[in-house]
């Protein structure tokens, strides 16, 4: 598991990181979402024991990252957001460097490489320089090399920007068969709907600062305060815009161009939004349907780094 | 020991250096270079001597120019295979990946010194055997030819840790590149040059015995050189110069770069990883 507390990271003035405090459990699997430069680099290299702190802590399966930086690595693959390969070394070769590096035996390593490159799917490419490789198969390989002293905890730095959707999509099946061996993963992204999807919580990171931190579901329904709803009508259209005027949590209320349904944000809980249609109904006006839009994660994210705060 | 035979940075390296075939065309020219140097030289003194003779002296002169070319190519490459070995890998993004790895910052800057200044001590090394035509005429002793291997390796590993020292402390390669070469510089032409400035100032009289020449002697590789090369000459000018310490030059130049390599690695090793430990301010 990873706990980190009041992790501060200062270059001079600037604060690049602002009092983080997380726990991710176990077996979870924790999406990091932030613009470039919000911070998540900056967490994760001191994670890996890159970069020292300012101020705080974190401890890596109950290992201090300060005071035990030796036994943190052991717990830890790392994989950064851009990484370079050593050129004129073959595919096996680099697995088999860095896994000497962990001080993995010669007969251990020639059976666990094998197995690692099947995982990423890269057993026909074994014998291949590195260097050669596309993107995606660097990006594997190196997420390979990060499982090569079979480590509890993976921290995965954009492991998918720069892909194209084909390698995105295999790599976010290795990543889930990793989530099924148990590990526990940091991932990080620019993109939410990205993380969605294979995370079990995410947070949003923002100017160093964590804003947000939940299940998707969560995070979507707490910045959902306002829902936009259409109402589809069979006619009496301005009867049903008179109606919905006066009720008190409806606001920019607005008749769509097709002439037959309305539009409106509705800032309510979702039994306010029941008794909403219940009162409409009885005042028998003629709804067909009566939907709520769903927001785009997306729009959820950009929501969120405008600089609103979420406790 | 069996650890650091192990050293994977160093199996790697070697793999890296030894498979090409450019390293081993490169080893073939140098050899080949100093083959024909050696051929030329002693076509020009069998040409100019009336009987057709290669004598003695002659091969000792002969050993002493292969030396010093040896020793300027030595000062001259050194700086430049060790100074960018861990800022290189920096500015390839591969540093950050080794560094999270559990290899020990000890054996990871070892490895990258040993490794980076291996292909040289190959060349040298394979240089041996020509060197030794010289036995066929006589005037330098075997023992000569092992000091002088050991000195040179000795000499490679105290530059080559100055070479890691700025790779590892300087972000980019260019400047780690001209520091390494500047501090060469100043150990080897610019001892010599305040060598000869402090004998001088001894040499008008205004001080007698002042140690000063010799502390810069004790520091200048060449010096050193020409000290095992001609020991009775060298003994000569140190008596005349009245450098005034009795203390072996080599020996000083022994001590001196073994404590400069003792820090280099010492800094380097130290510096390599952040300091993880949050400074408290209070």
């Amino acid at each position: 598991m990873i706990e980190i507390v009041d992790l501060t990271k200062r270059y001079g003035k600037f604060t690049a990181l602002d009092s983080l405090n997380l726990t991710i459990e176990k077996g979870s699997v924790f999406g990091f979402v932030g613009q470039n430069g919000a911070g998540k680099s900056t967490t994760f290299s001191i994670l890996a024991t890159l970069l020292s702190p300012t101020s705080g802590t974190a401890y890596i399966n109950g290992y201090n990252i300060s005071k035990e930086p030796k036994a943190v690595r052991r717990q830890l693959g790392y994989m950064p957001d851009f990484f370079g390969v050593y050129d004129q070394l073959k595919a096996v070769e680099y697995l088999d460097f860095y896994g000497a590096s962990y001080g993995i035996s010669q007969s251990e390593r020639s059976k666990l490489i094998p197995q690692l490159l099947e995982l990423v799917n890269l057993t026909h490419k074994q014998d291949s320089y590195v260097d050669v490789l596309s993107r995606g198969m660097k990006q594997r390989l190196c997420l390979a090399r990060s499982l090569i002293h079979d480590p509890e905890v993976l921290i995965l730095d954009e492991p998918a920007s720069g892909l194209d959707p084909r390698a995105r999509v295999e790599m976010r099946e290795i990543l889930k068969e990793l989530k099924n061996m148990g590990k526990t993963i940091l991932i990080s992204s620019h993109i939410l709907p990205e993380l969605a999807e294979m995370c079990d919580s995410i947070g949003i990171i923002d100017q160093g600062r964590l804003v947000a931190q939940g299940s998707v579901a969560e995070i979507q329904q707490r910045l959902q305060g306002e829902k936009l709803i259409i109402v589809k009508l069979f006619h009496e259209l301005d009867r049903a815009v008179a109606f919905f005027e006066d009720q008190p949590l409806v606001s920019q209320l607005a008749k769509r161009d097709d002439e037959e349904s309305l539009q409106f944000m509705f800032k309510g809980s979702v039994q306010e939004q029941v008794q909403l249609l219940k009162n409409a109904l009885l005042h028998e006006i003629p709804i067909i349907s009566f939907s709520e839009i769903e927001t785009n994660l997306e729009d959820v994210f950009m929501e969120i780094t405008k600089g609103v705060e979420l406790s | 020991m069996r650890n650091f035979l192990l050293n994977p940075v160093l199996n790697k390296e070697f793999k890296l250096r030894f498979r090409s075939f450019k390293s081993f065309l490169g080893l073939a020219c140098y050899l080949l270079a100093l083959s024909i140097l050696i051929i030329g030289f002693i076509y020009l003194v069998t040409r100019s001597s009336p009987l057709g003779l290669f004598r003695p002296d002659q091969s000792k002169t002969m050993f002493m120019l292969l030396s010093f070319i040896q020793m300027g190519l030595i000062l001259f490459i050194t700086p430049g295979l060790t100074a960018g070995v861990i800022s290189g890998e920096r500015e390839k993004q591969t540093l950050n990946i080794l560094l999270t790895t559990n290899q020990s910052s000890t054996s990871i800057i070892l490895g990258k010194l040993i490794s980076s200044v291996s292909f040289l001590l190959l060349m040298i090394l394979a240089s041996m055997p020509i060197y030794s035509i010289v036995f066929l005429f006589g005037g330098i002793s075997p023992g000569q030819v092992i000091t002088i291997l050991g000195y040179y390796i000795f000499t490679i590993l105290a530059f080559g840790s100055i070479g890691i020292f700025f790779s590892t402390l300087v972000r980019r390669t260019i400047i780690a590149m001209i520091s390494t070469y500047g501090v060469t510089l100043f150990l080897t032409a610019g001892t010599a040059f305040l060598f000869s400035i402090s004998l001088s100032v001894n040499q008008m009289g205004i001080t007698t015995n002042n140690p000063v020449p010799y502390f810069f002697a004790m520091l200048n590789p060449a010096m050193i050189l020409f000290s095992f090369l001609e020991p009775d000459a060298f003994r000569e000018l140190s008596s005349q110069t009245g450098m005034g310490i009795d203390f072996p030059l080599w020996a000083a130049y022994l001590i001196s770069y073994t404590i400069i390599f003792l820090v280099m690695m010492f800094i380097s090793i130290r510096k390599l990883r952040p300091n993880m430990k949050v400074k408290s301010k209070g």
